[in-house]
């Protein structure tokens, strides 16, 4: 009657040896290591750099316990954290010898220590959350109405221009909240303008409106889908050049991540400078054109610029290549005005270039200002932290109409896309507004583990004890399947990687103290039958039989809640969640299957069993 | 070892419109501090900068604030923290000010006045966040409720659903009550620990209802009153001791677990203390009241039968 078939022993027998692989890693701790990562697209990080990374430390005479490879970075695991530092330095000089142009990022970082082969399979310590390793957590607000009234506005130009071209006359343009609208002086120029525009401009619609008097109006909205487009192009434009500024914090396992339409997460785990950190966030960088002062370059002049002696309404620059430049302070055009840069080709040269859209403004300053100053070289800067740089200073072959922009020569593929990444990403789409933030430092964070850890340990001890004293051997069979369902839990934990935050240490320690209810069920469910005249071996099938309805039900019902907390619940909570939940899963195999299994073992072989070690039960 | 030598039924039933007056009296009370003094929001909910400071030595409360104030930061709470090193300031949220500059020039402002100053951790909200929240916890409750109650109607009977949930919203409403009373600080952990009690306690009522559908099958000449007190009676010790269990664990939080777990400790301190009763003595004679009787469990044991016989 107590004996379970032999699969059920083997599947137990499963889970119980993963579980403790799984868990294994945990005890390892970590080990500090430096990671190095690629900062550019172009940049690949392969078994050339893995050879390099080995070779500078050879060289350096730093003995590392081990370098990885892995698809975004090369890891060096060493042996304290003053060699680690050591290792840094020497890595960052040998990898990055331009110091204003990296293009590697070097940053600390932390290795389990557990053997190559749990990591092999996958097996790793449990992720810890920033409240328990210290760092920030950043959630910004994109500013889509901006984003959006800046697309208005390019619109506006466009239309402006493109009446212009086709020789239409309207009696203005505006901009009237989401709509634009353009005003004529009688219906046949309006029905012509219409066309004109609805050829060329797909992400609006036209409805003409007639005005009692003399005005004739077409008001265009943006079609919804463009809207959609608009808002989320910003919102990838953001998150890119987020990407870009978080890379010089050398971060090793920054996490930026969408959440919603309009928001973006930004976690930084281990940066203590939150100062910096958030003013790198809220940098702007733009862009500027403007002319190279050619009447005064002469090597004279450049000498004297280079010694801060700046003719009058110039500015001295270092052009990439390093060749001294004088840039007028006149500035032409503005990142504004940009729409879209990207890398490719020239057309007949097939040299590496980049290709610029200007919005329709732009487009026509920029073809005025070409045609005035054929041959003349012009400087494209880009502007952060009130220092400028000279991305690049081309000659101005022909006039350029049609707000596209092609900027070749001198460049190399890579160069070019990084000029297009930073051309395109060195600014915002829109502003963006810190709207939460939390900064944990390491000590507090340090300070958590340990909070949390013994308040489990603590709190199981206690149950332990009682159990034991109460309901001797199905106390301590009960003990052990509290044991195991901890074991399971913090597997199930380690991989899936899910974020371990303290209210989620919280949350194994409560669940724990929640999941001991099953087995206080059963037990005094096989009391109650020994009390009622049923042999040994009669109650324990009836208790475990009948307990487990109730245990069902009673699991159920706290399942329905943490899912609830899951669903609705963000931040601390969802944490909380995450762990209660999976604890209750566990906890239900691990009353019911693994003690019913343990007690089988025990008692279910046994032919003449007068008494069970439950504590009393011969007082009736 | 036995703590329950328990020979006879107890008629819990007899007092149970005593017991129903005293959770009544706790629960007007609970609602007339929720109404009168209302909740101490945290900055989760409210909006606002908490920053915390640890000092090398016993930190001097009343210097901090007056260093703020001359740095032009009104409104601002400070007080100390877990120790007398550590120190929590609270300031509200204010038009036009980013927490990135407020949390270095709060800083600079007390590294001034005292170089050990170290600053532990930051935490700022804006105010969409905190409104979001507070709707997204509204919801998470009445979610809870109407998915226990669907599943326990389905399991078992609606009156066993509008008893439970009655008898474990009551609880919900005096941890609410007692947060408001002493003006805790109610912050997301703690909303957690509310959900997680209303989860937890329900386990009480539905561990009772099973025995008295139980009952209601085996003791066919047994009164309705009689059944709900053998009912209890039966699964007392099973209560007493789980609830221990699971206090035990949470004390082990309280004593352990620092400034950070407290209030979500207190709180599932009250809700287990209050589960024990509410559901075992608030929750049954509702059940009665509703009319509960043997007909509503007769079909379920003809099919448990033919079960047996298959």
């Amino acid at each position: 009657m107590n004996r379970y078939p032999l699969w059920i022993y083997v599947l137990i027998a499963c889970a119980l040896v993963l579980g403790f692989t799984y868990t294994l890693p945990n005890f390892f701790g970590e080990s500090p290591a430096v990671q190095v990562s690629s900062v550019k697209a172009t940049v690949k990080v392969d078994s050339a750099l893995l050879a390099r990374v080995e070779e500078a430390l050879k060289t350096a005479n730093i003995v590392s316990q081990g370098t990885f490879l892995d698809p975004n970075s090369v890891k060096v695991r060493l042996a304290d954290t003053d060699t680690q530092l050591k290792a840094k330095d020497i890595l960052s000089q040998s990898l990055n010898p331009d110091r204003d142009n990296p293009s590697y990022v070097v940053a600390l970082n932390l290795l389990s220590s557990s053997p190559t082969w749990l990591t092999a399979i996958h097996a790793l310590p449990m992720y810890l959350g920033l409240d328990l390793r210290g760092g920030v957590h950043f959630m910004l607000q994109v500013d889509m109405k901006a984003a959006l009234t800046k697309r208005l506005e390019n619109l506006t130009g466009d239309i402006r221009t493109q009446l212009r071209d086709k020789s239409i006359r309207h009696t203005g343009i505006s901009r009237e909240g989401t709509n634009i609208l353009i005003k004529f002086r009688d219906a046949d120029t309006r029905s012509k303008a219409r066309k004109v525009l609805e050829d060329n401009q797909q992400d609006l619609t036209f409805t003409e409106q007639d005005l009692a008097g003399e005005e004739f109006r077409l008001t265009a909205a943006v079609k919804p889908e463009a809207v959609k487009r608009t808002q989320e192009s910003a919102l990838k434009q953001n998150i890119t050049t987020l990407h870009n500024r978080i890379n010089e914090l050398g971060v090793s396992e920054p996490i930026i991540q969408q959440q919603g339409a309009d928001r973006v997460v930004v976690q930084l785990p281990g940066v203590q400078d939150t100062a910096k950190a958030k003013e790198i966030l809220g940098r702007t960088a733009t862009l500027e054109i403007r002319m190279v002062d050619e009447e005064n370059s002469n090597p004279a002049t450049l000498l004297a610029a280079q010694q801060g002696q700046v003719p009058f309404g110039d500015e001295f620059y270092t052009e990439r290549g390093g060749s001294p430049l004088l840039v007028k302070k006149q500035v032409v055009l503005t990142g504004d005005r940009l729409t879209d840069a990207q890398p490719g080709f020239d057309g007949q040269t097939h040299e590496p270039a980049v290709h610029l859209t200007l919005d329709g403004p732009g487009a026509r300053i920029f073809k005025d200002v070409t045609r005035e100053s054929i041959g003349k070289r012009m400087a494209i800067l880009l502007i952060e932290k009130g220092k400028g740089e000279v991305v690049t200073a081309p000659v101005i072959r022909s006039e350029i109409g049609g707000g596209r922009v092609q900027i070749s020569g001198r460049m190399t593929t890579t160069e070019a896309t990084d000029v297009a990444l930073l051309l395109r990403a060195g600014s915002l789409a829109a502003p963006m507004e810190i709207i939460e933030e939390r900064t944990v430092g390491p000590s507090l964070g340090a300070d958590n583990i340990s909070k949390g850890f013994h308040s489990t340990l603590w709190g199981f001890t206690a149950i332990a004890v009682f159990m034991s004293l109460y309901y001797v051997a199905f106390g301590l069979i009960s003990v052990l399947a509290l044991s195991s369902n901890l074991l399971l839990l913090m597997a199930i934990l380690s991989l899936l990687q899910a974020t371990l935050t303290l209210p989620g240490i919280a949350a194994i320690a409560l669940t724990l103290g929640m999941a001991i209810d099953a087995n206080v069920l059963i037990n005094e469910r096989i009391r109650e039958e020994m009390r009622n005249g049923a042999t040994p071996q009669a109650a324990i099938h009836a208790g475990y039989e009948r307990a487990f309805g109730t245990i069902l039900d009673s699991n159920v019902t706290t399942l329905i809640a943490g899912l609830a907390l899951l669903i609705f619940g963000s931040g601390p909570i969802r944490g909380f969640a995450v762990v209660h939940c999976l604890g209750i899963m566990t906890s239900i195999f691990s009353s019911v299957v693994i003690s019913r299994a343990v007690v089988n073992l025990t008692y279910g072989s046994r032919r003449r069993l007068e008494k069970l070690a439950i504590g009393n039960t011969s007082w009736k | 070892m036995e703590f329950f030598k328990i020979r006879k039924d107890i008629p819990f039933m007899r007092h149970a419109l005593v017991f129903n007056v005293i959770s009544l009296i706790t629960f007007l009370l609970a609602v007339f501090f929720l109404a009168t003094k209302g909740l101490h929001y945290s900055v989760e909910f409210t909006g606002g900068t908490v920053i915390e400071l640890a000092y090398d030595h016993a930190a001097e409360v009343q210097k901090i604030r007056s260093a703020l104030e001359q740095a032009g930061y009104a409104d601002t709470s400070v007080q100390n923290f877990g120790s007398s090193r550590d120190v929590l300031v609270r300031m509200p949220l204010k038009q036009g000010q980013s927490s990135a500059e407020l949390s270095k020039k709060v800083m600079d402002t007390l590294a001034a006045e005292d170089k050990s100053v170290q600053l532990r951790r930051v935490e700022f909200v804006g105010p969409q966040v905190g409104r979001e929240l507070a709707e997204n916890g509204a919801l998470a409750l009445v979610v809870v409720c109407l998915g226990i109650m669907a599943y326990l109607a389905l399991r078992f009977e609606w009156r066993f659903a509008v008893a439970a949930i009655v008898a474990n919203l009551h609880d919900v409403i005096i941890i609410l009550g007692c947060f408001a009373l002493f003006q805790w600080e109610f912050s997301l952990p703690v909303l957690a620990a509310v959900l997680a009690v209303l989860g937890y306690s329900v386990n009480e009522s539905v561990v009772i209802a099973d025995r008295v559908r139980e009952n209601f099958r085996k003791m066919r000449k047994a009164s309705v009153t009689q059944i709900i007190d053998n009912a209890i009676t039966s699964t007392i010790s099973r209560t007493i001791i789980t609830h221990g269990c699971t206090q035990a664990m949470v004390l082990s939080m309280l004593l352990f677990g620092g400034a950070a777990l407290y209030y979500f400790a207190l709180a599932l301190t009250i809700g287990i203390l209050f589960g024990i009763y509410s559901s075992v003595l608030v929750m049954a004679p509702i059940v009665k009241w509703l009319g509960v009787s043997r007909q509503q469990f007769i079909l379920p044991p003809k099919k448990d039968k033919q079960e047996a016989v298959v």
